[in-house]
């Protein structure tokens, strides 16, 4: 308790608690439509090309979210198209997508800024990336997030679940694998600057795949993703504060810790299933 | 009354012409089985009636009593259905998707026709099981009533039995005989089973690229397309 009130008397680590609560929600329940939808390394290639946003609004002066959320949402609607077109395949194109995103930016800072911390920050991420200004927009959006992924719930699991059926019987799969989209790289931007675009798919990935351990019903899964995720949020970042290491990794630290014990209960069970 | 019209349809798959020239119709209580062999265009033509795919040439007509969305579809089960975690109601339920209009949750009405048709198919005590740990024919009796949420009229199935053993295809067979029959529901099913397909249609449409022959099941076993298919007339 005495360490939580002593977080809680710096205004970067208030700024900070916030916005990854929400944004680990946001990227908690859109995670779980994600992996099972095999695009699991979605956020891995918004992070990159998010990055490489972030590297060309820098020397211009423009701010960085302003920039990087547009082209993250051009990009993951790009990605979450290109099922359809099957000249190349989904896994590869976001491989592309990863590895030019990034050179791109590393090209870009180095011929302006130069490589700096700043470039470390926005790799392995930094708590102190929050300003104020960016707190209420964070905010805004990720409450945003999470009203729409609220109300687009059944619809969500429907495309999630069935595309085919889903655009069979009348319903708009493209509409709503584009909110998905959008809601996705509008968490990603905002996750980002925290986690670093190293680590923000963990952010997507960890959770539900820890819930989907035990969990056996689709709503069950996503509200136990949501808790496991703030959850190891707030560890990591306590932990963090304590040992002065970078919060974004202790956070995936975390978030594997829990997938194991997860991943333990869950065999535990099937062995007295059988027995 | 005519529900659904081909007329001189043809669909491609993948740049490359899968079925052509294809003509038929299904009327109110009809039961279609299209058959023929891997890579003859079954599941395009499918997706073709659903119209999730566009025709090269030709159109499909839906009658004026038949909007899209109400249309129920059965199809073959995907790769990412295989660990999804859901339940069968959670499942059942999204069939009624398409009569939500712009409400964002499910009506009291919506659940009591998931249950209904959960009744119906007998998998009411699965209700609260993961659908990922069912049987492969409760799997399909699952989608099956997830359907027939979204419909009250017409249901195409691709493939009911494949991969069902021999019991349980009987079983699933005969439910679709009672849909159509109780529920005077029309049923348009494309199946590898072309001696279940001969057994329990009214109509048969066989295509290999084209159409060979399209009927009824009677004149389909005098036909000589359906004798050297049934094997020799095994009929």
């Amino acid at each position: 308790m005495m360490i939580l009130t002593e977080m809680l008397s710096y205004p970067f680590l208030v700024r900070a608690l916030i916005v990854g609560v929400l944004v680990s929600l946001c990227a908690a329940l859109l995670g779980t439509s994600l992996v099972l939808k095999r695009y699991s390394m979605i956020g891995d290639g918004l992070s990159h090309v998010g990055f490489a946003a972030l590297a060309c609004a820098y020397p211009f002066g423009f701010s960085p979210l302003y920039i990087s959320i547009p082209v993250c949402v051009a990009a993951a609607f790009f990605l979450l198209q290109l099922k359809e077109s099957s000249r190349i395949k989904g896994d590869a194109a976001t491989a592309l997508m990863c590895s030019g995103a990034l050179a791109v930016g590393v090209m870009v800072i180095s011929l302006t800024t130069g490589m700096n911390t700043d470039v470390c920050n926005y790799m392995f991420g930094s708590i102190l990336a929050m300003s104020s200004s960016d707190l209420y927009l964070s905010i805004v959006l990720s409450i945003a997030v999470l009203e729409l992924y609220v109300l687009f719930f059944n619809r969500i699991f429907a495309v999630t679940f069935d595309e085919t059926f889903a655009g069979a019987t009348g319903v708009n799969v493209r509409l709503y694998n584009m909110v998905i989209a959008i809601l996705t790289a509008v968490t990603v931007v905002l996750g980002m600057r925290m986690m670093g675009t190293l680590l923000i798919s963990s952010l997507i990935v960890f959770p539900s795949l820890t819930a989907m351990r035990v969990a056996r019903k689709f709503k069950a899964t996503v509200i136990l993703s949501a808790f496991l995720a703030v959850f190891c949020f707030l560890t990591g970042l306590v932990f963090s504060y304590l040992h002065a290491v970078p919060t974004g990794a202790c956070i995936v630290v975390t978030n594997i810790i829990l997938f194991l014990l997860f991943f333990i209960v869950e065999k535990v069970k099937e062995g007295r299933g059988c027995s | 009354m005519c529900l659904l019209q081909c007329k001189h349809v043809s669909f491609s798959y993948e740049g490359r012409p899968a079925v052509a020239n294809l003509s038929f119709e299904v009327h109110e209580g009809d039961y279609l089985a299209i058959v023929g062999e891997n890579g003859a265009g079954k599941s395009t033509l499918v997706k073709g009636l659903l119209r999730l795919k566009k025709p090269v040439e030709g159109s499909v007509i839906y009658g004026d009593r038949l909007r899209p969305d109400e249309i129920g579809y059965l199809p073959q089960q995907t790769q990412v259905q295989k660990d999804f975690p859901a339940s069968v109601y959670e499942v059942v339920l999204s069939g009624c998707l398409n009569q939500m209009g712009h409400h964002v949750f499910f009506s009291k009405a919506q659940k009591n026709t998931a249950r209904e048709n959960m009744e119906i198919l007998g998998i009411s005590p699965l209700r609260e099981r993961c659908y990922r740990d069912l049987s492969g024919g409760q799997q399909q009796r699952v989608l099956l009533a997830r359907a027939l949420c979204a419909t009250r009229k017409i249901l195409l199935l691709d493939e009911p039995v494949t991969g069902l053993d021999p019991v349980v295809s009987g079983n699933m067979y005969r439910i679709i005989r009672n849909l159509r029959e109780e529920k005077k529901i029309t049923i348009v099913m494309v199946s590898h089973d072309v001696e279940g397909a001969v057994r329990e249609a009214s109509h048969i449409l066989h295509i290999a690229g084209r159409q060979m022959f399209f009927g009824t099941a009677t004149d389909y076993r005098k036909s000589p397309a359906g004798k050297v298919f049934l094997g020799g007339g095994s009929s």
